[in-house]
């Protein structure tokens, strides 16, 4: 019960925040210079007065700015993202269209991230000061450091133009109409490239932090009194170091989680993954402010949504955090 | 040996007979960048949107790379001896792709009523309409209310695509549903589109012209980095680039390849002009020193070579020179800094200690890494003369806006001309088009009365050699006082897989239909 209703607490404070969140980045996006139906215009070659006075219209750009919040906040409300300047559809379904893309990518890329880095963070912090703790420290610092797009583009020049293993671009080999299985085989053939690099980067991030969180760890009065009472090293490494450490683990998956939605828009445009890190990059070329606002909002949910998700984690793993407090 | 010669011989045939007998079927596979923002292409004539939606929809009438006027949706056309009445015979047996007949209601329909509501530049055009009616099914009647000669040339399909009556009569025609599933007349029909992966259009078996097309399906797959658009086109995921596809620099490379061809073709329509734009309203930008200044101070074969990769030649004039209308032996702008330098002393600017004579604001045009590194020459060359460069870096977006709203004092910009001087030319040079709020209106803020009178008499006389005169002192007016600073003509490159064929046919290239694209494998 205790944690229904703090869970109850949580949400409803959720959504005060992705409200104000909306408001806010409402504003900010009305700060960037650039006029929708200029943009418009700007394409379509000669355009004339009453032509662009009607689109502002249609597209409400001629009510005051406050009238404008208003609007979109009483359809946030009630679940209405409007409707996209550019395409005409509702924004509900152009983010909803690409927001698997997205998923499949960051989930199957922070899958890997946590299993390999958190097990290679382990093996270093075992076997501190040896070879293999060096070795793990340089490549981590390297993919750390190695900027996502260039690694990519670097990625796609081997593994596509010299060894053809993989597909340059894209999710699906869109002139071959692959179905059922052969269609997934080819899904999860496009994402190999794409799922690799991402999840080196964050890779690096979690072997690093599971070292300094275990040799902390391992440093305490338990772990010697364990030690003391003659338990093998392995066992203490995984029942009692190991799962200490994990909570700043879990603390950085839950903030990376929300991040990386949002933070995918490089590895997308190299790979051309149609994902929602693009559609947002092009809806702000576009000032196509219903979108951008959408995925906004989408974000700023899944980001409130991961950590309630984590703080319910750390009560699993740590029984001595209450979640009512 | 000569077995050899009887080998070759017979290679030689056979790929004669293999350009002659197109084959049927295959994909084409090719890029949509950026993906467009819908396929209707009565509402959006973004680049993109015509590229893909040209397959789809039709116009009444094409151009060939000559600007002939070809047939299209109409078979025939006469012109009444007046100039005033415009009569279209139309194709028989046209079908929409759900079915429907096609007749003289489309089309009426579609020149209107629809057009003129939601199609910028066909709305223009067609205020030169007094009436248009339907004689019979397959006949259309266009009146004019004077003559205006440009008419023919406006009836390409992204000028005026012909759009289904049975669909968007009586509905709001923006929030119509039909438009995420757009029916036409063309050879190829819409089958799917997945938002930032693809789209795919397929063959039209109920296509008016018998035989046609050789293609079973299109793909526009959608790849947002110039540099995986390289690595797709080598590994021989897409078949073609457009221009723009790849940075220029890329260009040779990838036309090199054993397997690929280049053409230059296919631009005759747009005929793209890059020019450095003044804002007029401002000083120094109002003194025609100031601007000739501008003018000899940069090297035009340079741009052309060095920064556009040899895909452009140098500029001399406002109108493209395969143009009917286009004047030979215009006063060449010569690259000469020491006239730059002359015209500044005698305007009085002279330089202070740092070698500064003045401080210009310049918008940068950041389409591609080519237009950011001409800005960059641009402000190299001027710094050269002591006109210091004040940069704006922006987006499309902020450019667009600062350009409508008439806040910059040099930009450069990239103008495509459509056809005839009076449709795609004059928009930039009357005073009739000073719009705020438009980037596409003149916004430099000329307003000369006699290139007024002479533009609009150029667009309303019915003798060619009436119009060429009229138009030749057009050309020698804004050359002489240098209104704008023409820098480049660009020869955007099409880098293709010399399998496939018949790729450019018409003047608008490989936004056509595709209609006679086949695959020889």
């Amino acid at each position: 019960m205790n944690r229904l209703s703090y869970l109850i607490g949580r949400l409803v404070k959720g959504v005060f925040v992705i409200l104000a969140i909306g408001v806010l980045a409402f504003l900010v996006i009305r700060l960037v210079p650039g006029d929708p139906v200029a943009v418009i215009a700007g394409k379509s070659g000669a355009v004339d007065a009453e032509y662009m006075d009607n689109l502002r219209q249609k597209l409400g750009l001629d009510q005051p700015l406050v009238v404008q919040l208003g609007i979109f906040l009483k359809g946030l409300v009630q679940g209405d993202l409007g409707q996209s300047y550019r395409q005409g559809a509702p924004v509900s379904a152009i983010i909803l269209e690409r927001l698997p893309a997205t998923l499949l990518l960051t989930l199957s890329a922070s899958a890997i991230s946590i299993l390999l880095g958190v097990l290679a963070g382990a093996m270093a912090a075992r076997r501190r000061g040896t070879w293999a703790d060096s070795a793990i420290g340089t490549l981590a610092l390297l993919f750390y450091a190695t900027p996502l797009f260039w690694m990519g583009l670097m990625a796609i020049l081997l593994f596509s133009l010299v060894l053809g293993w993989f597909p340059a671009f894209g999710m699906v080999s869109a002139d071959m109409r692959y179905e059922g299985i052969r269609h997934v085989l080819d899904v999860l053939h496009h994402l190999i490239m794409p799922m690799t690099i991402l999840g080196l980067f964050y890779m690096a991030v979690y072997a690093r932090l599971t070292r300094a969180s275990m040799l902390e760890v391992s440093e305490m009065d338990f772990v010697r009194t364990a030690r003391a009472k003659g338990l093998p090293e392995s066992y203490i490494t995984r029942r009692h170091i190991l799962r200490n450490a994990l909570l700043p683990i879990i603390t950085f998956a839950g903030i990376q989680a929300g991040h990386l939605i949002g933070g995918t828009v490089l590895i997308e445009t190299v790979f051309g993954w149609p994902g929602i890190g693009r559609l947002a990059f092009d809806s702000l070329l576009q000032r196509d402010y219903p979108v951008l606002l959408g995925i906004f909002i989408v974000t700023s949910a899944m980001v409130v949504i991961f950590n309630i998700l984590t703080d319910l984690l750390y009560t699993l793993v740590d029984p001595r955090i209450e979640v009512n407090k | 040996m000569k077995l050899l010669k009887i080998v070759a011989a017979l290679a030689l045939t056979a790929q004669i007979a293999n350009a002659a007998e197109p084959t049927e079927g295959g994909t084409l596979r090719l890029i949509a960048q950026p993906e467009p923002p819908m396929l209707m292409l009565g509402l959006n004539q973004q680049g993109p949107t015509q590229f893909v939606a040209g397959k789809i929809y039709e116009g009444l009438l094409r151009y060939g790379t000559d600007m002939s006027v070809l047939p299209g949706l109409a078979q025939s056309w006469t012109v009444s001896e007046d100039g005033l009445v415009y009569t279209f015979e139309l194709q028989n047996d046209v079908v929409w792709h759900d079915g429907e007949p096609f007749s003289s209601k489309d089309v009426v329909f579609s020149l209107s009523k629809f057009l003129p509501e939601v199609h910028p530049r066909a709305r223009g055009v067609m205020g030169h309409v007094k009436d248009i009616t339907a004689k019979g099914a397959n006949t259309v009647s266009i009146e004019l209310n004077a003559p205006f000669p440009a008419f023919l040339q406006s009836f390409e399909v992204s000028s005026a695509p012909i759009v289904p009556a049975h669909i968007y009569e009586g509905t709001d025609y923006r929030s119509n549903a039909a438009n995420e599933t757009p029916i036409g007349t063309g050879p190829f029909k819409f089958d799917e589109w997945q938002r930032g992966s693809f789209i795919r259009l397929v063959k039209n078996d109920q296509y008016w012209q018998d035989g046609k097309p050789y293609l079973d399906e299109i793909v526009f797959n959608v790849v947002p980095d110039a540099a995986s658009r390289a690595v797709a086109f080598e590994t021989g995921k897409v078949d073609v680039l457009r221009g723009g596809d790849v940075e220029y620099f890329d260009v040779q490379r990838l036309a090199a390849l054993p397997d690929a061809e280049t053409t230059n073709a296919g631009w005759e329509f747009l005929s793209p002009i890059t020019w450095i734009q003044f804002n007029l309203r401002n000083e120094p930008m109002n003194d025609v020193r100031f601007r000739k200044a501008v003018w000899h101070a940069i090297d035009r074969e340079f741009i052309a070579n060095a920064i556009w990769m040899g895909f452009a030649d140098p500029a001399d004039g406002p109108l493209p020179a395969s143009s009917p209308f286009y004047k030979e032996n215009l006063p060449a702008a010569d690259y000469n800094p020491d006239k730059s330098r002359a015209l500044l002393d005698e305007m009085g600017l002279t330089p202070d200690e740092n070698g500064v004579r003045t401080t210009v604001r310049y918008l940068s045009l950041p389409y591609s890494e080519t237009y950011i590194r001409m800005g960059e020459y641009i402000r190299q060359q001027l710094r050269e003369i002591g006109i210091e460069l004040e940069v704006t870096q922006t987006d499309v977006g902020g450019w667009a806006q600062s350009l409508g709203q008439w806040d910059y004092d040099m930009t450069v910009n990239l103008l495509y001309q459509y056809g005839d001087p009076a449709l795609g030319v004059e928009r930039a040079y009357v005073s009739s088009n000073l719009v705020k709020g438009s980037p596409s209106a003149n916004v430099s803020g000329l307003d000369n009365p006699k290139i007024d009178k002479v533009l609009s008499e150029a667009g309303t006389a019915t003798s060619t050699d009436e119009r060429m005169k009229l138009y030749a002192e057009f050309q020698q007016t804004v050359v002489d006082e240098a209104y704008f600073g023409y820098l480049v003509r660009v020869n955007f490159p099409t880098v293709y897989k010399t399998k496939v064929r018949n790729l450019v046919g018409s003047a608008i290239g490989l936004n056509d239909t595709m209609a006679d694209v086949w695959i020889a494998e």
